[in-house]
């Protein structure tokens, strides 16, 4: 090991030098979260809302609608722990097949180190504090979240669990009780950013996490646009993710979420998003889910303000014994509102995907314009796509369109790709990259490119 | 020396025999048509030639530059230096016109064993031949067919043989849905890739693409079966007589 990774190991070490810490204990009581809040030295608020959310946790019950969360055992679950325990120990330990896929993906060694849990994030590290420096000029925070709850109290705490409340769902109360490590962004009044901002791989002993938080304050007029995760499988040996996303657009502001989230397979990923859409701002949701046992994820957009929009693109890939239930949910609730919602999904090898959409019109939310479209493309005959729109319209004057769509690789169209010399599987998975090109091409080149080869890996096999 | 060999074809699609007892040949350089009415079953062999996977070869064999392809896959076909151009080419949606291409032609060269180019290699190749089809610069940037016009499909189709450079190329019905414009475009990349000693086979109805492609050898179809055969002075005749006294 060189000197740089060991000072950076050094670095680490502070965070976890606890005697606790080094028998960490599946399960979760009180005595837990009280130990994760002194751990990050937190306000006594934050203590609080911790402890409350917990509250909340053990009074509620697993949802009775969606997938089946039956072999979910939240007793076995370790939720908090020390990088070691919570990734693998060394590379030799990495599966076969996340390391295929990295190689595939053509992520430099270090970066697949990093992301299967073995490798120090030096360099990434560097690269987040050089553009931090930018950013600061501009007034803009851009912070790890355990961080800014110590630095920026003033801020995090009016807003953080506002907008997804421990009363949400069970897994929302949980995320309260034991979320740790996350991003926070605040981008102030008037600030314009053109270039994305971008969590890199900043998996470190808090920002791996299954439960880390993501809290988003967009001012008046601002405009940017986050993207985070990778393509690439996130390696651990916790089973399930239940992160959380909130995000203030305030009045004329713009801003996009993007996200591409690919968990290991053997993984619940129960993901809260919401975003609380002011006065004439505009908020998009562009994700890819691809990886998981079970996916439940349906970003939502709260239109409070008159004139306030959201987008949300979505692409879910269900391969084999994956369920993708995902979609979207928007809620009407002042005049002249639109929203527009575009997901596609596709099935393999028996992969089950479904969209789960929920448009609402509150009363008097007049002119809302609402347009769902949804398609599903399945690859053989034992994989399936379903769609549960939704609509709970209370206003006349709503203009509606949905479209849904289900079909198969057109025949014709592969053969045609065949005939220019592509292989089976080369031809299918251009034609599932152009299904979902509609997505992907708002993504950063990056981003597009890296989920175009995560379609190519999972079509791998896809033919006899 | 033969680049194609047909020899007693019996194709069905499904239970139903659709192609009987085909036999002809295609000489290096040479150019054949096969003209017929429609249903025939012309545009049937030129899917059947490329290996469409909703037909199945009963009886008889297609030979390739000496090979049997009868049970070839498509792209093996492709490899092999065999090339269609569709009737109707699809549209792609989402499929970008330029990374396909690439993709394409990066395949057709690994197999037939020449070495890798690079993608700056590969763009000046493209812009000559967009340039010489007529074609604006913006096309590499579009969806692959998608709310291309009918001459613009059959353009799409003629960039892509120039690309892919076949030894046999089959034309299905490459002439129609033209203008007069592009009809003069589609007839001189035939005679270009005639006159480059390739061999083609072109399936048409019409006699106006026999301007640029005098055949060596014409073939009358009608109901799967071939009725008649001869030199350029037949599809002369036809001009003049119709199908109509074979049906």
């Amino acid at each position: 090991m060189n000197e740089e990774i060991n000072s950076h190991d050094s670095l680490w070490d502070e965070y976890n030098q606890s005697e606790y810490m080094k028998d960490s204990r599946p399960g979760l009581d009180e005595e837990l979260i009280r130990f994760i809040s002194a751990e990050k030295k937190e306000p006594a608020w934050m203590l609080e809302k911790r402890l409350a959310s917990f509250g909340v946790f053990q009074e509620m019950s697993l949802p009775t609608w969606g997938p089946s969360l039956e072999s979910l055992d939240l007793d076995k679950i370790t939720y908090y722990a020390r990088a070691s325990d919570r990734q693998a120990e060394s590379w030799d330990d990495v599966p076969e097949d996340i390391k295929r896929t990295f190689d595939k993906l053509g992520i430099p060694k270090a970066e697949q180190e990093v992301l299967a849990g073995v490798g120090a994030q030096y360099e990434s590290t560097v690269i987040y504090h050089s553009l931090k420096a930018e950013y600061k000029r501009k007034g803009v925070i851009f912070e790890d979240l355990d961080v800014a709850v110590q630095k920026y109290p003033e801020l995090v705490e009016p807003y953080f669990m506002k907008l997804m409340p421990a009363s949400l769902h069970k897994f929302a109360a949980l995320h309260g009780a034991v979320w740790s490590g996350g991003t926070f962004l605040y981008i102030p009044k008037g600030v314009k950013l053109k270039e994305p901002l971008q969590a890199y791989f900043r998996m470190n002993a808090k920002g791996m996490g299954q439960f880390e938080h993501t809290l988003i304050i967009v001012e008046e007029g601002a405009q940017a646009h986050y993207i985070e995760g990778c393509s690439a499988p996130r390696y651990g040996v916790d089973s399930l993710h239940a992160g959380g996303v909130e995000i203030y657009v305030k009045e004329g502001a713009r801003f996009r979420y993007s996200s591409v989230e690919s968990w290991s397979k053997d993984a619940y990923n129960l993901n809260t998003k919401r975003a609380l859409v002011e006065k004439k701002a505009h908020m998009e949701w562009v994700g890819g889910n691809f990886g998981s046992n079970v996916t439940m994820l349906y970003p939502c957009s709260i239109l409070v303000g008159e004139g306030a929009t959201a987008d949300h693109l979505g692409v879910a890939f269900a391969n084999e014994g994956q369920i993708q239930d995902t979609g979207a949910k928007v809620i009407h609730v002042a005049k002249n509102t639109g929203s527009n919602i575009i997901m596609k999904s596709i099935s393999k090898n028996g992969g089950k995907a479904l969209y789960r959409g929920l448009v609402e019109v509150k009363p008097g939310a007049t002119n809302a314009a609402i347009s769902v479209k949804c398609d599903a493309l399945l690859l053989d005959d034992i994989s399936s796509s379903d769609t549960v729109p939704v609509m709970k319209i209370h206003d006349a004057s709503a203009a509606i369109a949905h479209e849904a769509s289900a079909g198969k690789i057109n025949a014709e169209d592969l053969f045609y790709l065949r005939s220019r010399g592509l292989k089976e599987e080369e031809a299918a998975a251009m034609i599932v990259n152009g299904f979902i090109e509609p997505i992907t091409k708002e993504l950063p080149l990056e981003y597009s490119v890296e989920m175009n080869r995560m379609v190519e890996l999972e079509m791998e096999g896809s033919v006899g | 020396m033969k680049i194609l060999e047909i020899k007693n074809l019996k194709v069905a699609a499904g239970e139903k025999v659709i192609l009987h007892n085909i036999n002809f040949n295609i000489n290096e350089g040479e150019s054949v048509v096969i003209m017929g009415p429609n249903g025939s079953g012309k545009s049937t062999l030129a899917n059947v030639l490329m290996g469409h996977p909703d037909y199945q070869v009963l009886e008889g064999e297609i030979i390739f530059k000496g090979k049997n392809i009868t049970d070839a896959k498509p792209e093996e076909r492709a490899q092999a230096g065999l090339f269609l151009s569709f009737q109707e080419p699809r549209e792609i949606a989402g499929l970008e016109l330029f990374p396909f291409l690439f993709d394409s032609y990066k395949s057709l060269r690994t197999a037939k064993g020449e070495k890798e180019e690079s993608v700056f290699a590969f763009k000046d190749k493209l812009d000559e031949e967009l340039n010489r089809l007529g074609i604006k610069d913006d096309w590499s940037s579009r969806q692959l067919n998608q709310d291309f016009s009918g001459g613009e499909k059959k353009k799409s189709e003629l960039l892509q043989l120039a690309l892919a450079q076949p030894d046999l190329a089959i034309f299905d019905e490459i002439d129609s849905g033209l203008d007069v414009d592009a009809l003069e475009v589609a007839g001189q990349a035939l005679k270009r890739f005639k006159e480059a000693k390739k061999s083609l086979l072109a399936v048409t109805h019409y006699q106006r693409v026999l301007k640029y492609i005098k055949p060596d050898l014409v073939i009358v179809m009608s109901q799967g079966k071939i009725v008649e055969q001869g030199g350029a002075e037949l599809a002369a005749r036809l001009e003049q007589e119709g199908f109509s006294q074979f049906k």
